[in-house]
């Protein structure tokens, strides 16, 4: 679903990706980790057009993302940036809405209604439908903005740190929402997270970078592994099993 | 989360339609058309008082308003800042520089000539702007309109030692302080090309909304940032010099009419596009009829009376607002 | 200053002497105004004028007229008329202004605020103009723009007697203002009187601001630059910062007026200079905060 080949890009002469290659089956929920500065988002936002690699290609669904035009692309991919600043006056429906637009162009039929619905149902904004975007919490509002993304209905779906700032609460709520993306609506999810053990609960593959390079890149259980958490974090890190789930443990 | 875009006073949590608030400022526009073209020197018009001089004015009025209100929506969406507007950040002074140069490089130049080489002053000049704009942190709202006041500043210095040079401030006076007394029939026709815009502009609003979301969330929607900023640009530009180049600056319209609707109404630029044009076009009608009678048979320039009331309005938003 | 002198010498003179007078005055009052004020706000963007007192004290000039008529004003001979309206900027600006300070409010919300209360209380000023003479554009324009070619020579000296006696008020709490820079919190801790001595601050600055702008009109970014190229040169440390400050404003406004009307020819006043090299500055301040 996603082929990235031989992909480098540097910024002023600092060098943020060296040579990345990776390919990315359809559907499931994979997760990219690595510490600060690993190159993780500026990957996923490549992988968005968001921005433009130095040198080599990335495909998304069969198209070369810097050759598509923007409006037929977002009709395959559709991504969740970083927190944004966003208009407070905007209801959570008409910001789902806006998740339409690459498909009506400005003049919503009852298809978009339908996804909308659907959206909104999915991430559990049912009832804060007419609520302004400034009257939710924190949490909520990152819900309403993935609820934008699913609701744009792309086979990719690409998410920027979507846990900034979210308590555990809504962190958990948020993960079950995408991992139900890829369960039964059958989307590709590709996410940034920023804890090692939130991808290790949720994720069905772990692509793990450092300093701009891929260390590891395979299922969840082989990632969860003491000696390659290692490579990835440089520092040591100890794996506990509770209930047959792999648990990192690299407070101390 | 730091919010970049304020939140403004204490409005309502839920968001109303713009049916009730239409309709009323329908209201006040055809009683205050009403005042403007009965009263006024000369009594209650005849024909020709009517059709040259009373009508013309109230037209002029109205389009300058509703126009100066959607620019000021137009800018905000593109400046992700709700205390800027066009006339406050350099734009207005940009179209009244070129409009200058464009009457000292060719002095017989008709209206229409000197307007468009306004709209191109204009389009760089704010372009400029927005080129500042951006190096500023999103952090902190207030510094972008201050920013404005002060580039705006530097513009209008420029211009008016190349009019004092040229022997050309009187002229210069009429660019940069609005005014609507030699408003007659032959001398606005122009700002007909604000209702033109104004149509535009709906055709962009929801694209409008997306750039308010973000760059990266409009790329990620497919609307070009780069072509967005551009028609944006240009709309804006073409309303601020049409504008001065007939009626003059007039200030704080673009800011207080847009936040008051984003009060009532919501963000939406879709549906907050009717409410603000009208909002703009009763509050310069308003001020520019206030101008006329506070001093009778005296003038007072419109662009004064908004000078007194906007700053009012526009110092008790940023003053009351929460958090 | 004896470039292009023509005719009469001791008139001319006297003019000249006149005109040096109240350059240095105006240079020593912006300078002394802007070097406390912000001392007192502890941060080195704000100016007197860019809140908007130079902006007042234009007001209250068209409020008298406006309340007690041409006329009226003209009773009261022009010393008189200046000592009323300053002391009304200091009373105003004590009560406007102190509260918004001790609010302590976001810096950037000041300077937009006060930025707008400039626009209101030069748009007010302007109202009033009109409806005291609906024709005259001069009253208007004259307000608008410093001029030094339009000093009122009987306000001359008394200027530079009230700038004198305020510079030394300053001078001899130069090391309490070396404590106040440091922020309320910390003046506090240290033992100074903060509500006490930044109201009498205040007191001066408003003083300070009259003199200047009585004598030619709204400087409004000229403060600014004189502090931008001081600051570097003047340290930490009143008692450099004050006299660099003071000198560095009269080097500029002397020499600029020198070049402005006598090696140029031009008449261009030199408040529209100011306003664009200030606006510049400004500008240069206020994308630097960001590092």
């Amino acid at each position: 679903m996603i082929e990235i080949e031989a992909v480098s890009c540097s910024i002023r002469g600092a060098s943020i990706l060296s040579d990345v290659s990776l390919s990315l089956g359809a559907g499931g929920v994979t997760a990219l980790v690595g510490p600060n500065g690993a190159g993780k988002s500026t990957l996923l936002s490549m992988m968005a057009r968001l921005r433009r690699p130095d040198r080599g290609t990335i495909t998304v669904a069969g198209h070369d993302v810097a050759a598509t035009r923007p409006r037929v692309l977002a009709r395959h991919l559709a991504v969740m940036p970083q927190d944004a600043a966003l208009p407070g006056r905007l209801t959570v429906a008409e910001l789902v809405g806006f998740g339409r637009f690459p498909h009506h162009r400005g003049r919503p039929g009852p298809a978009d209604r339908v996804a909308v619905e659907e959206a909104i149902t999915a991430f559990g904004l049912v009832g804060f439908e007419g609520r302004f975007l400034e009257t939710l919490s924190g949490g909520q509002r990152q819900l309403a903005r993935a609820a934008m993304a699913f609701a744009q209905g792309t086979p990719v779906v690409l998410l920027d740190e979507p846990l900034n700032n979210l308590d555990i609460v809504h962190a958990r709520q948020l993960m079950a929402r995408l991992r139900l993306m890829a369960d039964e609506a059958g989307r590709t999810v590709v996410v940034v997270l920023h804890d090692i053990n939130h991808a290790g609960a949720w994720a069905d593959r772990i692509v793990a970078m450092r300093g701009g390079r891929i260390v590891a890149a395979a299922p969840t259980d082989e990632v969860m592994d003491e000696a390659v958490l290692e490579r990835v974090y440089g520092v040591p890190v100890r794996i506990a099993s509770a209930d047959g789930e792999r648990i990192a443990l690299h407070f101390r | 989360m730091t919010m970049a875009m304020e939140r403004l006073g204490a409005p309502s949590p839920r968001p109303r339609s713009g049916g009730a608030p239409v309709v009323v400022l329908c209201g006040c526009l055809v009683l205050l058309s009403a005042a403007g073209v009965l009263a006024g020197v000369g009594g209650v018009p005849d024909r020709g008082l009517l059709l040259t001089s009373r009508l013309p004015r109230v037209l002029a009025a109205i389009l300058t308003g509703a126009g100066l209100a959607v620019a000021g929506l137009i800018m905000q969406s593109l400046a992700r800042n709700r205390f800027v507007e066009p006339m406050m950040a350099g734009t207005g002074q940009a179209a009244g520089l070129g409009i200058l140069l464009a009457t000292i490089a060719a002095p017989g130049a008709s209206i229409m000539l000197k307007g468009l080489a306004g709209a191109l002053a204009a389009f760089a000049g704010t372009a400029a702007f927005l080129f500042l704009v951006r190096r500023l942190p999103p952090s902190e709202p207030f510094l972008v309109p201050l920013l404005g006041i002060v580039y705006g500043g530097v513009l209008a210095a420029v211009a008016t030692a190349i009019a004092w040079n040229a022997d050309l401030m009187q002229f210069l006076e009429t660019w940069f302080s609005g005014e609507m007394s030699g408003i007659l029939a032959g001398r606005y026709e122009l700002l007909w090309a604000n209702a033109a815009l104004l149509a535009a502009s709906v055709f962009i609003a929801d694209r409008l909304t997306i750039l308010s979301l973000g760059r990266d969330a409009a790329e990620g929607l497919g609307v070009s940032f780069a072509a967005m900023l551009a028609a944006g640009l240009g709309l804006v530009c073409v309303i601020a010099a049409v504008t001065v180049v007939t009626v003059g600056i007039i200030p704080f319209v673009g800011l207080v009419v847009p936040a008051m609707a984003s009060r009532l109404i919501g963000d939406n630029v879709r549906t907050v596009m009717p409410v603000v044009a009208l909002g703009g076009a009763v509050l310069v009608l308003a001020s520019d009829t206030l101008g006329r009678f506070i001093r009778f048979p005296y003038e007072v320039p419109v662009g004064t009376v908004l000078g007194v009331v906007g700053a009012f309005v526009f110092l008790a938003i940023i003053l009351t607002r929460r958090g | 200053m004896t470039v292009g002198l023509r005719g009469n010498l001791a008139f001319a003179l006297q003019l000249r002497m006149e005109q040096l007078a109240a350059l240095v005055t105006v240079s020593v009052a912006v300078a002394l105004a802007t070097v406390v004020f912000q001392t007192v706000t502890a941060n080195r963007i704000l100016t007197p004028s860019l809140i908007g007192l130079d902006s007042l004290y234009i007001l209250i000039q068209t409020g008298f007229v406006f309340i007690l008529g041409g006329v009226g004003v003209a009773t009261f001979g022009p010393v008189a008329k200046f000592a009323a309206e300053a002391l009304l900027l200091s009373a105003l600006s004590l009560a406007l202004f102190l509260p918004l300070m001790r609010a302590r409010t976001d810096l950037t919300l000041l300077l937009l605020a006060g930025a707008v209360l400039g626009i209101l209380f030069r748009s007010l000023a302007s109202l009033l103009a009109r409806l005291i003479d609906p024709n005259s554009f001069a009253i208007v324009q004259a307000l608008r723009v410093a001029d030094f070619n339009t000093v009122d020579a009987a306000l001359v000296w008394p200027c530079l007697g009230l700038t004198a006696g305020a510079a030394v008020l300053i001078w001899r709490l130069r090391h309490v203002l070396d404590i106040l820079a440091l922020g309320p919190d910390a003046a506090v801790g240290l033992g100074v009187d903060w509500r006490r001595t930044s109201a009498l601050l205040l007191v001066l600055v408003g003083l300070l601001t009259a003199v200047a702008t009585a004598l030619v009109g709204p400087l409004v970014l000229f403060g600014l630059i004189v502090t931008a190229i001081a600051g570097p040169l003047g340290g930490e440390r009143h008692a450099w910062r004050l006299p660099i400050a003071s000198a560095v404003a009269v080097l500029l406004l002397v020499a600029g007026q020198t070049v402005l009307a006598r090696i140029l020819g031009y008449t261009l006043p030199v408040g529209v200079v100011i306003e664009f090299g200030g606006g510049l500055v400004f500008i240069a301040l206020l994308l630097r905060r960001r590092r």
